[in-house]
């Protein structure tokens, strides 16, 4: 269930977003964001923003495994 | 650059997978209730990491899947009418209604366009005036939003061509039915991007009443295995509790925007899901302010009572009380060319995900 | 615009010249019912294939473009050299000439760049909806050089045998998926289509070792390796990680929810190969433009009978199956 990918806004004109996913450019509409800036990465499901991701958060998920002690 | 590559480590989900065999000492059953994560964990080959005392079972979290044949046969009658254009997404194409497909109607000469976005439909209706535009709402909570989004752009534009066929349904009710009837499951793994609309409130209830942990997790492969190490450990600990392992995308909260978005368009209204039967406050209908969007009040439809596929099993499938090869329709009567129940139908439905991905035991 | 029925007559000399003009040869300049022409020592391949692609015009390449290149890679697949093709097409009323005009341009730039004659064709134009735009058929005749028993076949797959792909895989499929749903301005993706001739020519015999070929089009390489896998006595396991997909066919992928392995290709081979050549034949791709990202991407054992079994990145395993039907974009 909803398929959802992240994209990195490279510009914003009013509601609407310019997004690169891996290169390829599309529009994808900020309506249901309230902070979205350019450089952010955000989630977009069928054209719309739903959330930006929260770099830092993306970091410390993976110190968390990184962490895991290596079983001998 | 993409930043996400890590969460592909072959050796940080190995040391995952390294933990969990070493942690799960007794058979636990966790539930994904999302489609998106039954597709994953098949795609990447999870369950052959996992030891054999892990079962993961699929729950009803593919809004194709529940969708009833009356919504299909209410689409395709819509599409009968004179210069109209339906606009689904993908999904929905080849779900059998009671006399044939979406996909079918489409190549008998009715207007169905595929569409990747609400806002797609919205640009046909804003350049054919002439033509009446319905797109086919599905979804839970993280495509709601988009469709709510795009009835108030109509209504902003005063596009009066445009409306939504709704089978929106929200995620909480479902999760609830599950448990309710008593399924044993040790855990969810509760849904990344309802949850990212949602926030994590409605989990709660689950872990406060039932006593069965919830975790929100991500879709890549290090997300999925982190997710069922936390429940792991949560059986271990006997603290059943709500988690996000898939914090940068969610936060507690969700995203309280797209939830008044949802709130301004959309009532709850009692809803009929394949294997569940009626469930309560469950669907999501355009309210009366937003009747003029809504094709079921704008256009007369067919209504009649709702009934499952013989010696379907579907439900129990979606339930998780059953597996797909326990379907005797499985494979034989039963394939995704050929889709009697609605979980064969959408390449997320546990039946053809199970058909296209089954692992090699 | 073209037009049906007896006021159509002048429209099919018009149709008729615009072939004599860019197919020029002279096999088709005798414009005799039939061409004729002297038979070949050995064996002959002969193929043939229809072609409805929507939209047909795609970055990378038209449907006149794929319709020469596509007969080509299926006599090139069966270890032939690619000697003539017909060409027939049924065309809607109403399609536009220069429309017309550019797909047999581009038709005829493929069969010189691949050094083959298009020697007989076929025009019919049809009613407005009995056809949608252009259709187009070719059929292909190929020369087998030397003796049977060198050529490919897939009997002779065995246990040990490596699985090489030509290229990047998925690339013609998500093209057409870019310009049908009018992204094809923002997405940088080229259909790969391209006459394989260009790359195979000699490697049968040089360094030899070929056991099978296939173009993996429809459906993409999963399908066609389920297909050859089926009720055999030997299984395929393919690595994940050594599979070769191009970032933005990946991200457009992940987009509308499709797995590249099912994607069409229309300029890529799949080649069952002695483990002993193997190597060697991927450094000779390598060699040739159309070849640069070739790549064992698996192989052949005695494990899993009838199945393709995937290992993926991250080391877990599972069954690549069959799909049924073309994927449809999902949000779900």
């Amino acid at each position: 269930m909803c398929l959802s990918i992240p994209a990195k806004i490279i510009s914003i004109e009013g509601e609407n977003a310019l997004v690169s996913i891996s290169g390829m450019r599309m529009n994808a509409s900020l309506s249901l964001l309230s902070n979205a800036k350019p450089g952010d990465f955000v989630l977009i499901h069928s054209g719309f923003s739903i959330e930006i991701i929260d770099r830092e958060e993306a970091e410390k998920t993976l110190e968390i495994v990184r962490h895991i002690r290596p079983i001998k | 650059m993409y930043p996400f590559e890590q969460y592909h480590s072959k050796a940080l989900c190995q040391a995952l997978v390294d933990q969990i065999h070493l942690m799960a000492d007794r058979p636990l059953r966790f539930m994904e209730v999302c489609g998106g994560h039954t597709m994953a964990v098949r795609k990447y080959g999870i369950p052959s990491l996992l030891p054999d005392s892990i079962m993961l079972l699929s729950g009803p979290g593919c809004p194709v899947c529940v969708t009833s044949s009356l919504f299909i046969d209410q689409a395709i009658h819509l599409a009968a009418y004179d210069r109209m254009t339906i606009c689904t997404f993908g999904d929905l194409l080849r779900v059998q209604g009671t006399n044939g497909s979406l996909e079918k109607a489409k190549t008998e000469g009715k207007d169905i366009r595929v569409v990747l976005s609400g806002l797609d439909a919205l640009e046909i209706a804003r350049q054919q005036p002439e033509k009446k535009i319905v797109l086919l709402g599905i979804g839970f909570e993280t495509t709601a939003p988009t469709t709510a989004a795009t009835i108030l752009t109509a209504r902003k534009e005063k596009i009066s061509n445009f409306f939504v066929l709704s089978a929106h349904k929200l995620m909480p009710p479902a999760m609830e039915a599950i448990i309710s009837e008593g399924i044993p499951i040790n855990g969810y793994i509760c849904p990344g991007h309802v949850t990212t609309i949602t926030g994590i409130a409605m989990y709660k209830k689950i872990v406060e009443n039932f006593g069965i942990g919830c975790v929100v997790s991500g879709f890549e492969p290090l997300d999925l295995l982190q997710t069922i190490l936390m429940l792991v450990r949560q059986v271990k600990a006997n603290q059943p509790k709500v988690e996000i392992q898939y914090s940068r995308a969610v936060k507690p909260e969700g995203n309280p925007k797209a939830m008044a978005i949802i709130e301004e368009v959309f009532e709850t209204v009692d809803e009929w899901w394949r294997g569940l039967g009626i469930l309560k406050a469950s669907g999501l209908k355009p309210r009366d302010s937003f009747q003029d969007f809504d094709a079921s009040e704008v256009f007369s439809l067919p209504v009649y009572e709702i009934s499952e596929p013989e010696a379907c099993i579907c439900g129990d499938i979606l339930k998780g009380l059953k597996k797909p090869q326990d379907c005797m329709l499985y494979g034989k009567n039963c394939t995704p060319d050929n889709p009697v129940g609605a979980c064969m139908v959408s390449s997320e439905g546990s039946c053809q995900t199970h058909y296209n991905y089954a692992g090699i035991n | 615009m073209l037009s049906h029925g007896s006021g159509g007559s002048m429209m099919h000399n018009l149709i008729k010249d615009l072939f004599f003009n860019y197919f020029n040869n002279p096999l088709l300049n005798l414009a005799n019912d039939s061409a004729i022409f002297p038979s070949f020592k050995g064996l002959t391949a002969f193929t043939t294939d229809s072609f409805v692609v929507d939209p047909i015009f795609f970055p990378g390449g038209d449907i006149g473009k794929l319709a020469v290149c596509g007969t080509i890679n299926d006599l090139v697949a069966v270890g032939a050299q690619p000697y003539c093709l017909s060409a027939g097409f049924i065309i809607e009323e109403g399609f536009p000439l220069n429309d017309l005009e550019t797909i047999v341009s581009s038709m005829a730039t493929e069969a010189a760049k691949a050094g083959i004659f298009i020697v007989t064709g076929d025009t019919k134009v049809v009613e407005k909806g009995k056809c949608d735009k252009l259709f187009i058929n070719t059929s292909g005749i190929g020369v087998l050089p030397g003796d049977k028993t060198r050529q490919p076949n897939p009997e002779s797959i065995g246990a040990g045998d490596q699985i090489i792909i030509t290229g990047c895989i998925g690339d013609h499929g998500m093209a057409v998926m870019a310009a049908r749903n009018h992204l094809e301005g923002t997405i940088n993706i080229q259909s790969d289509c391209a006459p394989l001739n260009l790359l195979l020519h000699g490697i049968t015999e040089n360094p030899g070792g070929i056991k099978c070929m296939r173009d993996p089009t429809r459906g993409g390489v999963a399908s066609s390796l389920c297909e050859l896998v089926k009720d055999k006595e030997f299984g395929i396991t393919i690595h994940e990680d050594r599979i070769p997909v191009k970032p933005a066919v990946k991200g457009f992928c992940d987009m509308l929810g499709f797995d590249p392995l099912y994607v069409a290709n229309e300029g890529k081979m799949l080649i069952f190969a002695n483990k002993e050549k193997s190597e060697d034949i991927v450094a000779r791709l390598k060699s040739h433009p159309l070849g640069r990202e070739a790549c064992c991407i698996g192989e052949v054992n005695r494990e899993n009978h009838g199945k393709v079994v995937m290992k993926t990145a991250i080391g877990g395993t599972r069954v690549v199956g069959m799909l049924s039907g073309d994927q449809l974009p999902r949000i779900c």
